[in-house]
């Protein structure tokens, strides 16, 4: 469950943490953008290591490193699967370039996961759901996806605890062909999902008994202001999508291979 | 028969759930492990059966170690009934749930038919065989969990928090069925915060706190001393409370037997001590 470890929240102090969460977001589309934007390996390396201080700063680098290594599962599937369809379909050759295509494809993957985990690490759901209702989400949608986003680590656990009662009869996860493997998760699912859905509404009931909704017109006791590292960030983020799209249109990019 | 050696875990997020534990636990003993909350009782009965294992110290089930052996085969023998029947529900019918361990465990299908009735019969489930589990009541998914464990006929079992959320009449039940359990010389070991449960059963009490025993002995010594209960934060049995009032007229302390306590009120009433 390390995934999910890498888009806990903890509540620790530092100058991303107290960023506006709108303004991280929009960093982190922007991220986004520019890894879509690119298939070679040498930006995608840019943008990896762009990120790292980011990561320093919020101190959330063991957090950090857990996300990847969660995602080291899927980003080796996505390498094999880009190395082994370029095998078959160049004449069973394996090219340099290919492996190094593969390679990008991998990396941008993992570039995503990281901006994805920085974000999540460093704000709380509080800020997330105000940054919603800012930005004129209503409430409810609000409410229920700051609740979806609290509730990762609940589900987490609970899915653990689901794996040892099975395991306890007799269940082997790890056991049979890799269909067996995948349907051994079937026992897993079904208690995790009834037991979300049966909790969802009792969360609704207590909600309800306690007079969620009552009142048309919410205020805030906090109100997010941008401030002067956020207006750093955002001008940041203006400078790394201009420079990205610059480069991308007008600078032809070597490969790492040509270069050898 | 389960042996802790001086065991040692702490979990990922670094609270040391356990701080050195030993303990041994014979075959056909009944042990009722108790202890405030985050003592650390859910995570010692985990290490019985392999779910955790030791960071330090061993376990050893029937004298193997728990670190060398998986916990697919340790189950065969230690039976682990969780606390919340949710956690472990799937099928679509309360047969098919029982049935899931015994199939996982290479059971003959007629052995698997027979088991499963067996178990049914014995839980009082009989007329739920082809209904899903989702559709039935709290205390009833909680004897499917029960049954899908008994089912395969374990010679330890282990229940975590097993009187939560029954009745009077499922308690009582669930106290004969271990009783009868002991008259088979099978081990049971029950990890609960039911004081009253435990003093009816009257088993031998290991008390918990902040990772250690504190105390381990008969329930009637250990749930009879309230200086001890209140290091754990648990209440005397009601029987024990009245009968430390008591004491100032001469009665002894130690009783939690509703028969004992019957026969000495009887007896002192008799003898003419009143006030």
């Amino acid at each position: 469950m390390s995934v999910f470890d890498g888009l806990r929240f903890r509540k620790v102090y530092s100058p991303i943490h107290n960023l506006d969460p709108r303004i991280k977001f929009v960093y982190v589309i922007s991220i986004f953008v520019v890894a879509i934007l690119f298939y070679q390996i040498i930006p995608l390396l840019f943008l990896f290591f762009l990120q790292l201080p980011f990561v320093l700063l919020a101190r959330v680098q063991r957090q950090w490193l857990r996300s990847l290594r969660g995602a080291s599962f899927l980003a080796g599937f996505i390498f094999i699967v880009n190395v082994a369809t370029t095998y078959f379909t160049s004449g069973y050759t394996l090219l340099a370039p290919n492996v190094e295509n593969a390679a990008a494809m991998t990396l941008r993957f993992v570039v995503l996961v990281e901006s994805f985990s920085v974000f999540f690490l460093t704000t709380s759901p509080d800020h997330l759901g105000l940054a919603l209702e800012e930005s004129r989400v209503p409430y409810e949608f609000a409410f229920a996806f700051t609740t979806a986003v609290r509730f990762v680590p609940v589900l987490a656990e609970e899915a653990q605890t689901i794996m040892d009662a099975q395991k306890a009869r007799g269940l082997e996860l790890e056991k049979g062909s890799l269909l067996k493997r995948i349907r051994n998760y079937v026992p897993v699912l079904i208690p995790l999902i009834v037991s979300a859905i049966r909790r969802s509404l009792e969360l609704a009931e207590a909600m309800e008994s306690r007079a969620w909704g009552a009142t048309k017109k919410r205020t805030n006791l906090y109100l997010l202001k941008l401030r002067r590292g956020d207006y750093a960030l955002l001008a940041i983020t203006v400078g790394i999508l201009v420079v990205a799209i610059y480069v991308r249109l007008f600078v032809p990019i070597p490969t790492i291979t040509q270069l050898l | 028969m389960i042996v802790a050696e001086d065991v040692h875990f702490s979990y990922p997020n670094k609270v040391e759930a356990l701080k050195g534990v030993s303990l041994t636990i014979k075959d056909g003993e009944f042990v009722a492990i108790m202890g405030q909350n985050g003592a650390g009782k859910s995570t010692l009965v985990k290490h019985f059966n392999g779910l955790l294992k030791p960071a330090l110290g061993t376990v050893r089930v029937d004298g193997v170690e728990t670190k060398k052996t998986s916990v697919a085969t340790l189950a065969r023998n230690v039976g682990f009934v969780f606390q919340n029947p949710d956690h472990q529900l799937f099928s679509e019918t309360v047969e098919d749930e029982i049935a899931f361990a015994l199939k996982n465990f290479g059971f003959e299908p007629e052995v698997i038919e027979k088991r499963v009735t067996w178990a049914l019969n014995l839980l009082a489930l009989t007329q739920y065989r082809k209904t899903s589990p989702f559709l039935l009541s709290g205390g009833e998914r909680k004897r499917v969990a029960l049954a899908s464990v008994l089912a395969w006929d374990p010679q330890m079992l282990i229940l975590d928090e097993p009187t939560i959320g029954q009745d009077h009449e499922q308690k009582e039940k669930l106290r004969q069925f271990i009783m009868q359990m002991q008259t088979q010389k099978k081990t049971v070991v029950i990890v609960t915060h039911d004081v009253e449960f435990v003093a009816e059963c009257n088993p031998r009490v290991v008390l918990m706190k902040e990772g250690k025993i504190v105390a381990d002995g008969v329930g009637k010594e250990i749930l009879t001393d309230p200086a001890l209960l209140e290091l754990s934060s648990i209440v005397l049995p009601q029987i024990a409370q009245i009968f430390t009032k008591l004491s100032v007229l001469g009665l002894p302390k130690d009783i939690i037997d509703i028969y004992e306590a019957k026969e000495i009120i009887l007896k002192a009433q008799e003898s003419g001590l009143r006030k």
